[in-house]
């Protein structure tokens, strides 16, 4: 299944299961959407509840949350998350903190979701991720998925979530087909929010990575294990809350790091799950923990530049090889 | 839903030119080489009416020259050769990202040029390839961003929708539908307080009309009573959204309410040129004023969107019959008999070689150096480190 139909699929059983959830964002109805991510559910579900906005995100985000204010289940699509920067305050301010603002009196049941990150060659203004900015915000959620399994297990549960969840995905993952079994094709299929999961076991050294970079991870695990290196990747899911016991578990067992995202390295995901490392197994490092990033520029548009400025499979297996290369202390 | 086809319908096919059109004489004699030196003026009468909202529109007849719409004829085929030929590249792959071609709309920027100078500003979306090329971009500067190139308009790092050329007056190119608005009345702040006697016109398109910061800088431009014009290049889609499904008002010029405004047929170079000059006068003199050019675009919004399942072929061919800005001049050459038949298409295949020429160059242009991927991050530095993707293989001090 592709994370493209993962999606399609988790967000129709959602809407078919609870009448409150609808979607909204721009070219989600007529175009099928822009991504296709919403294809056939205008026909499905009709104009009440897939609803095309205007190219206005400050305005439909506001409009979006209110409603869930109210007690409906908004879907608010952005074609992109650098386009949510516009309706930045409306996802802070207006969904993030309003629960805790009121004491508990109006949750915000909303999911923003879209394509975070960069694609290929879409230059400055369309490539950042997000992840880290969103990820630092008390009151929301974040979840990033990786496979098709991820897409729907994850997608249900943050519909079906009473908080704001924020869905980071990748346009570059759309197309990828993963195999799925039965369970994960199941209606009532949902992955819990919070949990990370192990992609691949292995002794030697943690590599942390989520959404495209799992991929590029387990590809540079693939390469080392031929250099008798074995590499245990987890998929990160959820963000926020991030799930420092699993990163924390593996550490302890392979007593090397490396981190892997896309974003930029200052106050980054890496950084956090650094530092929480730090705070909670120190004992278990053998290695100082290694951070593969982006490059601290805005996105280049040149084929060449672009490929310097985004973690590349070379690099992970670069970084693992400099965290195994020094012996465990005291040995 | 059909009502509002069949008045968009009647709207995009309004009579392009008056239909007294007359074969020349002799169609054999070459004219075009005096007709572009050719300054003596005469008057042409613009076909589709302006509509003013708070304002007298201006007349309905403009000055020309034959050089001048020889000019016209020859930067509008420019244009429209440079973005077929993005779409070949496009789809060769040798452009990369984001494409947003703007064949069918070279009359809004030929016409603007007609009526400004470099003292004033233009500021765009990202539809910017030929509004570069009117603020005095060239076709390798072009061709070469587009392909990423170390010479290209922005050293490469820009790309298609990143196009910028400050000494001209064209400060670009951005991505993020409305925000190029108030940036533009920035500039036009900008040239009050320096007390420059320029305008800033800042384009945007009917999807982009609906913005909230559109707004937000209007009621400033106003109150401040800065040097600024709207243009909304109103090609009637907002991506795959039709203007009557995206807007509840889609009378673009106006929706400025307390700002005067003036509907202007965006297909005949002519109109946009009397509209523009009129437009200038009135940011100088008595505040901002939006202008709605209604024109149309034949590609899709960009290359991933085929443009054909929001759209039937035959409005798009239909446009291109009945309203198209270079048939327009041509006609109007032939009529005035300016220049034969032949000489526009000897002017034509020129453009045509100008284009392939630059394609090819840019072809074999070398790409950015690596160390561009640290430079243009800040103008100043003061020496802080910048971080590759591996921050221990590859960081750079940024001077």
């Amino acid at each position: 299944m592709t994370v493209r139909d993962a999606l399609n699929s988790a967000i129709d059983e959602e809407m078919s299961a609870d009448s409150k959830v609808y979607l909204m964002g721009e070219e989600v109805g007529e175009y099928q959407g822009a991504y296709k991510i919403s294809k056939g559910l205008l026909q499905k579900f009709g104009p009440d509840r897939v609803l095309d906005t205007p190219i206005t995100e400050a305005g439909f985000t506001g409009i979006g949350v209110g409603s869930a204010f109210y007690g409906l289940k908004p879907i608010v699509e952005f074609m992109t998350f650098n386009f949510a920067m516009q309706a930045i305050d409306h996802i802070i301010n207006s969904a993030a903190k309003t629960n805790y603002m009121s004491a508990g009196q109006i949750s915000v049941p909303i999911v923003f979701r879209g394509p975070n990150g960069a694609a290929a060659g879409v230059a400055a203004q369309h490539s950042q991720c997000f992840a880290a900015w969103y990820g630092s915000c008390p009151g929301l959620k974040v979840l990033s998925p990786y496979s098709a399994e991820d897409a729907r297990g994850l997608l249900k549960a943050a519909i079906r979530d009473p908080d704001p969840v924020v869905f980071l995905e990748n346009e570059i993952l759309y197309g990828e087909a993963f195999p799925v079994s039965a369970e994960v094709l199941d209606p009532s299929f949902v992955l819990p929010i919070g949990k990370a999961k192990i992609e691949r076991e292995g002794t030697d050294v943690t590599v942390t990575a989520f959404s495209k970079m799992v991929g590029y991870a387990l590809k540079a695990a693939e390469i080392l294990e031929k250099e008798g290196i074995n590499v245990e990747v987890i998929n990160l899911r959820s963000i926020r809350p991030l799930d420092r016991a699993t990163i924390n578990q593996s550490v302890r067992k392979t007593n090397r790091l490396v981190t892997v995202e896309e974003g930029w390295p200052q106050h980054g995901i890496g950084a956090e799950i650094c530092t929480s490392v730090v705070e909670e197994s120190f004992d278990y490092l053998d290695a100082p923990v290694e951070r593969i990033t982006g490059a601290d520029v805005p996105m280049p548009y040149a084929a060449n530049l672009e490929r310097m400025a985004v973690p590349q499979i070379e690099d992970i297996v670069r970084a693992v090889k400099r965290a195994c290369s020094r012996s465990a202390r005291g040995k | 839903m059909a009502p509002q086809i069949s008045t968009l319908r009647r709207a995009l096919f309004m009579p392009a030119i008056a239909s007294r059109f007359m074969a020349p004489s002799a169609l054999s004699r070459s004219f075009s080489r005096s007709a572009d030196e050719d300054c003596s003026t005469f008057t042409v009468d613009i076909a589709v009416q302006f509509k003013g909202h708070n304002v007298e529109p201006p007349a309905q007849v403009v000055e020309t020259s034959a050089k001048e719409l020889m000019k016209f004829f020859k930067d509008m085929s420019r244009m429209r050769r440079m973005e077929i030929a993005s779409d070949q590249l496009y789809k060769s792959k040798l452009i990369r990202g984001f494409c947003h071609l703007y064949d069918g709309q070279e009359a809004v920027c030929i016409g603007m040029e007609a009526a400004l100078t470099k003292e004033d500003n233009i500021i765009t979306g990202y539809r910017d390839h030929c509004t570069y090329l009117g603020r005095g971009g060239t076709l390798p500067e072009v061709f070469s961003e587009l392909m990423g190139r170390r010479n290209g308009c922005t050293l490469g790092k820009g790309g298609s929708m990143h196009f910028y050329k400050k000494e001209n007056g064209f400060y670009g190119g951005h991505g993020i539908v409305g925000a190029q608005v108030p940036l533009g009345v920035g500039l036009a702040f900008a040239q009050k307080y320096e007390k420059v006697k320029g305008v800033t016109f800042a384009l945007y398109g009917d999807g982009a009309a609906n913005q909230g910061q559109i707004f937000e800088s209007l009621n400033m431009a106003a109150l401040w009573d800065l040097p600024a014009v709207y243009v909304c290049e109103n090609n009637h889609y907002g991506m795959g959204t039709a203007e009557w499904r995206s807007a509840k008002c889609p009378e673009y010029y106006k929706r400025g309410d307390y700002v005067p405004g003036l509907k202007v047929d965006g297909m005949d170079t002519l109109a946009v040129k009397q509209a523009v000059g009129f437009a200038k006068e009135h940011a100088l003199s008595k505040g901002p004023i939006i202008l709605e050019m209604d024109t149309y675009r034949y590609h899709g919004h960009s290359m991933s969107d085929p443009g054909s399942t929001y759209r039937t072929r035959e409005e798009i061919s239909g446009v291109r019959q009945e309203r198209d800005p270079i048939e327009r001049i041509r006609k109007l050459i032939l009529l005035k008999e300016i220049a034969s038949a032949a000489d526009l298409k000897s002017i034509e295949k020129e453009v045509k070689n100008e284009v392939e020429d630059a394609v090819a160059k840019a072809k074999e242009s070398a790409p950015p150096d690596p160390s561009d991927l640290y430079s243009n991050a800040y103008v100043k530095g003061y020496g802080t480190q910048a971080f590759g993707c591996d921050r221990k293989h590859s960081t750079v001090v940024l001077p």
